[in-house]
């Protein structure tokens, strides 16, 4: 079982201060991780966009999917998260039951999906459909507002928000539910710098409380700062999957190498 | 000018004074047309959210035949009641020809095919944007159906208000299966059909000052509506 309010250093994203802060803590997705992924494929009329795929993601907290757009790493996380079937092959989890609970995994799109209400209820439908105990949930909503520093747009209408403000809200309704896995889909792809700062310190804190991270981007600096392990992706393969620092130091295929080198890639 | 001037006169005055064969005939209109819709809106509605959710076989058949019925003309509507309603027709000894229900039946009809072919748009509209979210949620078919139909609640209503203009306008299929009986089944566009044929024009005037003042309050509401959804 995960614990439960403690004491987490979080980082304020509006002061840009790091401080305590009461947010849940997880020990960790290892109630659901390893995912393994055996011989998947996706078929798409009669063209493969994902063969082979042979992966395990064990509990890293941090899995940055690298690699060019087209390589199928979006694919591979909807795979991953369910909300696509593989035309081949398999996906496992190692308690299903559990993984496919509504707070057990949670994703982050590109473009963020708000529901036309405000910060503070889109954050309440989201712990009330995640089944979240309803007397935890003021509490939780209000780590959420905090972290993602929203607690000023708590009344505001979601979707009059910025794109950044509205991906913190996106992200803030994952601490609120605070799943074992997370998996994020580009959330910074259409951001400016400042906003993309302020989504990694998110990510970051998310990690940090315990919660396994799964993310696609071809951003290399953003995979640097994030990632523990790396898989690198190109035309719909699995190329490589290793620690982060033995991924950037030695990268073993002649793709990753040229793509590290800010080589194009298609 | 003057016949014009002396009738508008002689209108507002039946308006004002709230005139009690006036009152009879509104009253009979809006019973049947609010009927019509409410009834058309509580099968049209999940038909609508129905055809924009699930995936099932002859669903693209279904949505096309809705469609094409927002455009059918009344009086064949009314025709078709009409036969099923005769005498010698399958719902004959139901005796319900000529009765408020029969026109309630007609305009049902009428609106059913813009309620639920709207609805069908507006949520498979909503749909789309949401549905990968609501999965990720592990939302339950009819959980997700809740969520959509309360984002949509706005538009929906401007749906049901377009079918309640177009019920409250129509004059074709009420008059074939009504039969513009005094006190029984005349209402407000059939009174204005006859009153005019027989040059009588104070009361169809009357009439079409209060259906004119229904149909500018309709699109003031959903004028209004629409405010309210920038805005909340």
């Amino acid at each position: 079982m995960r614990d439960k309010n403690v004491l987490h250093l979080v980082h304020d994203i509006s002061s840009n201060r790091s401080y305590e802060c009461d947010l849940r803590s997880s020990s960790g997705a290892s109630g659901i991780l390893p995912l393994e992924l055996t011989d998947v494929g996706y078929e798409v009329a009669g063209q493969w966009l994902l063969s082979d795929i042979n992966l395990k993601i064990e509990e890293d907290r941090s899995t940055i999917i690298l690699g060019p757009n087209g390589a199928g790493k979006t694919l591979l996380l909807r795979i991953c998260h369910g909300l696509l079937a593989p035309s081949r092959g398999s996906v496992r989890w190692q308690n299903p039951s559990m993984a496919h609970s509504a707070s057990a995994q949670a994703m982050v799109f590109q473009r963020p999906v708000m529901l036309k209400r405000s910060v503070r209820k889109n954050i309440e439908y989201a712990m009330k459909v995640c089944g979240i105990d309803p007397a935890s949930r003021p509490h939780q909503l209000a780590a959420a507002l905090e972290v993602s520093g929203l607690e000023k747009h708590a009344d505001q209408r979601a979707t009059h928000l910025s794109g950044g403000e509205q991906q913190r809200l996106a992200l803030a309704r994952c601490v609120a539910i605070n799943p074992m896995v997370l998996f994020l889909d580009e959330p910074t792809a259409h951001l400016d710098p400042t906003a993309t700062r302020q989504i990694e310190s998110m990510i970051a804190s998310l990690r940090d409380s315990g919660t396994e991270i799964i993310m696609v981007t071809h951003d290399l600096g953003q995979a640097r700062r994030l990632a523990d392990r790396v898989v690198f992706m190109h035309d719909g393969k699995v190329l490589i999957s290793a620690e982060a620092g033995e991924f950037f130091n030695n990268p073993k295929s002649p793709e990753a190498a040229a793509f590290l080198q800010g080589n194009l890639l298609w | 000018m003057s016949t014009f001037s002396s009738s508008f006169s002689t209108a507002v005055d039946l308006v004002l004074t709230a005139n009690p064969e006036l009152a009879e005939i509104v009253f009979l209109s809006l019973r049947v047309s609010v009927s019509a819709v409410l009834i058309a809106t509580l099968v049209g509605m999940p038909l609508g959210a129905l055809l924009a959710i699930r995936r099932f076989p002859g669903r693209a058949t279904i949505a096309t035949v809705l469609s094409s019925l927002m455009g059918l003309p009344p009086v064949v509507l009314g025709l078709i009641v009409y036969l099923l309603l005769s005498r010698a027709g399958p719902l004959g000894e139901y005796g319900l020809l000529f009765t408020p229900t029969a026109m309630v039946m007609a305009q049902t009809l009428l609106v059913l095919p813009i309620i639920a072919a709207l609805t069908r748009q507006i949520l498979a509209d909503l749909h789309q944007h949401y549905d990968e979210q609501f999965r990720s949620f592990r939302l339950s078919g009819w959980k997700g159906i809740q969520t959509l139909l309360w984002e949509g609640r706005f538009s929906l209503l401007t749906a049901l208000l377009a079918g309640f203009g177009r019920a409250s306008a129509e004059v074709g299929a009420v008059m074939i299966v009504g039969g513009n009986i005094n006190h029984v089944t005349r209402v407000m566009t059939t009174t204005i059909a006859m009153e005019t044929s027989k040059g009588d024009f104070s009361l169809a005037l009357a009439l079409g000052i209060i259906l004119i003042l229904l149909v500018l309050s309709v699109n003031v509401l959903v004028s209004l509506i629409q405010a309210m959804e920038n805005e909340a």
